[in-house]
This record gives structure tokens, sequence and C-alpha cells, in this order.
């Protein structure tokens, strides 16, 4: 009798004291993230999203770029981590997907993926059993920036074709002016002039889909006839050009030491930022002929996700879902000048309008999108022989002989 | 010395008090208690030995065993993103050594180290011995040069090669500006972006930062030759350079010896500077690529560029460790018969 009375007094006093935990203790999710310096847009925007549900805290804790892999994966693997992780797409996406460490997520749990285009879903699917274990945060696009006071005041404009691309630039550096911020010391920055230069060469989308599955191979001449077409600005870029890295090309075209910068569309709001008084626009890679509408190359940034061990699965399910409206979309891209993933946001920004238009004809960024599954990864080896090549150490040919060579440890139909 | 070599072996016990040890019959510890315990030297000895080494020992075994430890399982196990998978046998090691391009990154890593510890030892350390030798005959502010000559090997790593990265910078940096005022702006150049100038700055830059290092330890080394074989040689009519050819190198084995190993051992372990002035991707294209660096991209993934397979990583780790064990220890026998006993 007494151990009844007690287990049922226990029991009250579970039953009284349990509503008074949870609403006294929020719950507190935490966000990793390697986006140092959008600290304070998140904050912003967690801000909004604690206001609508009391009761969840959301704390933003960005690491160093560099280390963010590595402590993710450390943590992961010992079975901790955070509630809330910032992905990148695709292949990086999939080493932490595939192996389990993240929450699958349908349109029923999170109706609003309904609304995104399935090219933008490909960067938040696993290939392995083909969910959806994101909600995508940003499309980039790979343009040409170019400072509009250089030009108007050097008499040019934006070209139209590939040739005219190559006299305006003898136009400018005739003048003094260095026509390319662009060097080859960091190898990710010559993926990226490839992937504005090379798909209107190569074809675009056609080629893409071709060497995705399997016809063709990058040996093929469309393709390093197209990388080919790089050799052809390396005297337009800056003098030591092989040493000069990200950092400096950032500082040439911020300090108009040159007149145009290959790069991607997130630069925009650094740009802004770091150089109130820069008058900059975009245009895409120039086609080979002025009638022709020009390939742009574009892919999904990267997503939001759970992890698969989180204490609190409901509160995180709850963001990620607000990650996925429209309001969500909308400051991001008006805090960051960003294109926010989300479908029906509305861009105010100019520069940013524009690449949104370019959008149109748009072609996945090809090592990322297609070759980044497994390694070696199609960029690495692609950003590797790049340097070379700019460096005179080897040919268009022999870069697409060791992509293709390379990416055949992978890649069954490139093994001959 | 790449890489803060890890401190010199710990020093053998006096030979007397060895002696003592082992003679051992007199009590001379006493422990607080009840029974007040009374323990032989030796045993004493020993337990302070387990005392002064014990917290050493723990962290060895935490941060240096088991780390090596698990990458040798790690290396055994297919991995899936970052899941470690079913148990593979070697199959990562005939991956790295097979599959292209693995088998040409591993060579070309390997040689860059060896590269790395010739050109070490002949840059950083005949200049260290050099002046060790001109500060030993004490020159009128021997003083001050020694402290400077260290002063560089106070600085962090990081901080040298963030600095030098900005001095060889094409465009704002003074390296290549300093050529050009000196009328010599022919010589410019992309000195960390040309393959094939960049392994050989970094190994500049990074023997700029140790050379005091060396330096002092051959200094040091010079000083313990006693100076009855100096004099002795002097009174035999012996010159400055004979002294130091005949009497002072043949006795400076041992200091040679920590030296050579250090650096090899610095030489193959090399990464940070590496990794701060030329990234985790050797730029350009594998010309700075050592083994360290391979290892790091394979393990951890490249940002933006590659993805992690810490298959092969571990399997790269499994190798430089054999590698550094096996010749380290191989080299301490061989150098220490060289040695001249006095």
């Amino acid at each position: 009798m007494r151990r009844v009375l007690a287990v049922a007094l226990g029991a009250l006093l579970i039953a009284t004291l349990a509503p008074v935990t949870r609403a006294q203790t929020p719950v507190k999710l935490t966000f990793w993230s390697w986006r140092t310096e959008d600290k304070w847009a998140y904050d912003r925007i967690i801000r909004v999203f604690e206001q609508r549900n009391p009761g969840i805290k959301v704390e933003f804790i960005p690491f160093r770029q560099v280390e963010y892999n590595t402590i993710l994966s450390s943590a992961l693997q010992a079975g901790r981590g955070p509630d809330i992780i910032h992905l990148r797409a695709y292949g990086g996406l999939e080493q932490f997907a595939a192996p389990g460490y993240l929450l699958p997520l349908d349109y029923d749990q999170v109706p609003e993926l309904r609304r995104f285009p399935l090219q933008t879903l490909v960067g938040a699917r696993s290939r392995k059993d083909g969910r959806i274990y994101g909600v995508p945060f940003a499309t980039q696009t790979l343009v040409i920036f170019y400072n509009k006071r250089i030009f108007r005041e050097a008499g040019v404009s934006p070209p139209r074709d590939w040739d005219g691309f190559l006299g305006l630039m003898k136009t400018l550096k005739d003048k003094g002016i260095t026509p390319l911020a662009n060097g080859g010391k960091d190898g990710w920055t010559l993926e990226v002039v490839s992937g504005v230069i090379a798909p209107n060469f190569y074809g675009g989308t056609t080629f893409y889909e071709a060497v995705t599955r399997g016809q063709t191979t990058f040996r093929d001449p469309v393709y390093t006839g197209a990388i080919a077409k790089l050799l052809d600005l390396r005297p337009y870029m800056p003098q030591g050009f092989m040493g000069v890295d990200y950092a400096t090309m950032q500082q040439l075209f911020l300090n108009e030491q040159a007149a145009m910068f290959i790069g991607g569309a997130w630069e925009i709001g650094f740009f802004k930022q770091q150089n109130k008084t820069l008058e900059f626009d975009v245009f895409p890679g120039p086609p080979p002929r002025a009638d022709q509408v020009p390939w742009v190359s574009s892919f999904a940034d990267g997503n939001y996700g759970i992890n698969a061990k989180t204490a609190h699965p409901e509160a995180a399910l709850k963001f990620i879902r607000f990650t996925a409206t429209t309001e969500f979309g909308q400051m991001f891209t008006d805090l960051l000048a960003q294109m926010s993933a989300v479908p029906g946001v509305v861009i105010k920004d100019p520069v940013l309008k524009r690449v949104q238009e370019m959008n149109r004809k748009a072609t996945p960024y090809i090592m990322l999108v297609g070759f980044r599954w497994q390694t070696p990864t199609g960029s690495t080896l692609l950003q590797s022989a790049l340097q070379a090549m700019m460096a005179g150490q080897m040919t268009p040919q022999q870069v697409g002989e060791e992509v293709t060579r390379g990416l055949a440890a992978w890649v069954d139909a490139f093994r001959r | 010395m790449p890489s803060g070599g890890s401190p010199p072996p710990t020093l053998a016990p006096p030979a007397d008090e060895a002696r003592a040890g082992q003679a051992g019959a007199r009590p001379l510890v006493t422990l607080p208690g009840r029974s007040r315990l009374r323990l032989s030297l030796r045993a004493s000895r020993r337990l302070w030995l387990v005392v002064f080494l014990a917290p050493a020992g723990l962290l060895f075994a935490t941060f240096i065993t088991y780390p090596i430890l698990s990458a040798l399982a790690y290396s055994l196990f297919r991995w899936e993103g970052i899941g470690r998978r079913e148990f593979i046998g070697l199959g990562n090691f005939v991956r790295l050594f097979s599959t292209f391009p693995y088998p040409r990154l591993l060579w070309n890593a390997f040689w860059h180290n060896v590269a790395v510890f010739v050109l070490t030892m002949v840059v950083q350390n005949l200049t260290a011995l050099g002046l060790a030798v001109l500060l030993a005959r004490g020159p009128r502010g021997a003083r001050v040069y020694r402290v400077v000559f260290f002063l560089s090997v106070t600085l962090s790593l990081v901080i040298v090669g963030f600095l030098w990265g900005l001095f060889l910078n094409p465009i704002f940096g003074i390296v290549n500006k300093a050529l050009a005022v000196a009328g010599l702006g022919h010589l410019a150049r992309p000195w960390l972006g040309d393959p094939a100038t960049a392994l050989v700055t970094l190994v500049l830059v990074n023997a700029w930062r140790w050379l005091g290092f060396p330096t002092l330890v051959f200094l040091a080394g010079i000083h313990a030759v006693p100076d009855d074989y100096l004099e002795a040689a002097r009174i035999d009519g012996a010159s400055e350079w004979e002294v130091t050819r005949r009497i002072v190198l043949p006795l400076l084995a041992p200091a040679v010896t920590i030296i050579v190993i250090l650096t090899f051992i610095g030489s193959f372990n090399w990464f940070e500077l590496p990794y701060v002035m030329a990234g985790v991707a050797g730029a350009p294209n594998r010309a700075t690529d050592v083994l360290g660096l391979f290892f790091y991209r394979m393990a951890f993934g490249e940002v933006d560029t590659g993805l992690q397979d810490i298959g092969i990583g571990s399997a790269i780790a499994v190798l430089m460790f054999a590698l550094l064990a096996g010749v380290s220890t191989a080299g301490a026998v061989l150098l220490r018969r060289c040695e001249v006993e006095y």
C-alpha cells in the first residue's frame, strides 16, 4: 500500500513538474556554420524565428571556413555536433548523408520543399538513397564583374562576344589598366574562371549531359578546346598572376586597380561592404558569336540540415521549415545580397537582379554538380591541372587527359 | 629545423648516480606513513621515475600512441564519406599505390620531402655551422648576434608564413620591389606561384625561421670542447682553421647527430609552413605538396574542392609513421657510431 502511494505521489510530482520545466527552460538548438562573416545576418534572422517560436532558442556558431569540415566531421563521428548543420551541396552533403549522420527530410515533414525546383534539390539529395537531407539556401552563379567607372573612362562597354572581350581587354591594357584581377595561386579561382568561360565553347548543358552519362569524356576536343580559351586571358591578368591569390584578386578589384574580376555572385555583398563607392556590374562569360545567348554556370550553394542524433528533432524541424519559407529567403537575400534558393523571393539589388536574369540560361557548374561525389574529385584534378596549364607546363589536351584518368577511379564510363 | 622538432631524447641519468643506484643497499628515502616504510634507493628511484614520467606518458599515450593506433585501424577499413564501413585489409594501401592519381601524388610528395631535407641540411644547417664557428671565436657583439639569429625562432610559424606570403606577393610584396630598386627587376617573379621556384622559396623561408636553432646547438657543442685540446693544438702550431677542422668539428658529432635527426623528422613532418603559404593543395599544381599536406588533404578534405578519403588518409599517416620511426632509429644508431669520444 505504501509502495503504491509512493509511486502515485511520485507520478503526481513528475506530472506537475514536467509542464513547468518545459515552459521555463526553452529548447536550445545549436546551429554550426562556416559563414563567420554572415553571423550578424543570421543572428537577426534567428531573432525573428525566436519571436515566432517562443520556447526555442537558436545559437548560431560559425567556424573558420578551412577548419569547418574537420571540426564538423570529428564531432559527428564522436556522436555529437550541432542540431542544425550548415552543409554544402552535392558530394559535400553526400559525405555526411550517405553514412547516416543526417536526418532525411521528406515533403510531409517539410511541405515547403515541394515549391523548390527539382534542379535546386539535386544539391540536397543523396545519390545513395535518393532522399532529401537539407533545405537549399542559395543559388550561386559565375559571372564577370566589371568596374563601371573604369569602363566609362576608357570608353568601353561589356562585350557581346569572345572577340569583343579580347579586344576590350587589349584596349584597357593599352591604356595602362590591368584588365583582369584574376590570378592562379588558389586553384579554385581558376576552376571558377573555367566555369565562366568554358561552357559557351563546350556547349553548356548538352555537353554536361553527355559527359555525366558517360557518352563522352573530358578528353573530348570540344572540352579541351573550351578550356584552351583560358590561355587567351593570360596576357590580361596581373603581372606575376601565378602568385596572385584570392585575397589579392579581391583587393585589386576593390581598390580599382583592375577593371574586371571573374568570380561568383557571392562577391556582390562583400564588394559592396568593403568599398561603398565602387560602381560595379556584371556580365556573363561571352559566347563565341554575338547572336548567341550566353550560358552561365550555376549551382546550389548548400543546405541547412539536421543532425540525425539531435536531442530536439521537433524543434530542429521547426527551424528547418522556417528556412524554407519565403520570409526567410527574403531576409537572406536582402541582408546578404545573395540569391536565396527559396522560390518567390523578390530581388531588390540591381546587380543581383541581373544575375538572376542571366540564370535563365544556366548550366550546371560542371565539376561541382557532376564530379564532386567521390575522391579524387573532378575539381581537385582540374584545379591543379589548370594551374599547370596556366603556368605553361601542360597543354589543354593534357588537362583533359589528366582529369579523365583521375576520375576513372570512380566513374566507370571513363575507364578505357 | 622545420616544424618545431620534438625535444631531444630524455637525458640518461648521470653516471655516478647510476652507479650509486646499482649499489642500492643504503636506505635513503623515507616516505611518510604509519610504518615509515624505508625504501631502497633503487626502489625509490623507480617510484620517482614513475611519478615524474606518468603525466608525460599519459599525454603521450593519449595524443600520440592512441591516434597512431587508431590511424592504423582506420586504414584497414572502407570508408563511406565520414562513416566507417567494413574491414578491407590492405585495400586502402593497394589503392594508394595503384590507383591513379594517388601513386603519383604519393611519390611526388615523398620526393619533395627528400628535397626539403637535403636543401635544409645544405642551406640552413651548413650556414648555422659556419655561423656557430664564427660566433665561437667571440667576435665583438657575439652576444647580440646570438640573440638576433635566434629571434626569428621565437616567432610563431604561422606569423612567419603570413608575413613572408605578403613579402613575396607579386603585386604588393617588397621582395620584387626591392629587386626592382636594386636594378634586378628581371629577376622578379611570382615566387610562390611559379612551380619552378615555389618549393625552394618555402625551404628558404623555413631556413630563415629556424637558422638560430642549429646555430645555438652547434655553438653549445663547440663550447663543450675542452680548452686543453684547443690549447694543445695551438701550442703544436695549428692554425685556427686547422683547430676547427681537426679538433672542433670531429668533436661536434653529437650535436650534428641531433640536428640531422631533428631536421629529418622536421622535413618529413613538414606541414605548417606549406599549409600557410601554399595552401592545402600544394599549389601550384602540387609543386609544394609534401606528405603532411597530402595526408591532411585526404583525411580532412579540401574546402570547396575535394572530399575526405579517410581510408587513404590513414594509410598515408601509417606510412609516414613507419618511415619516420624506421629512418630516425637507423639514423641515430648509424650517426652515434661515427661520434668521437674525448
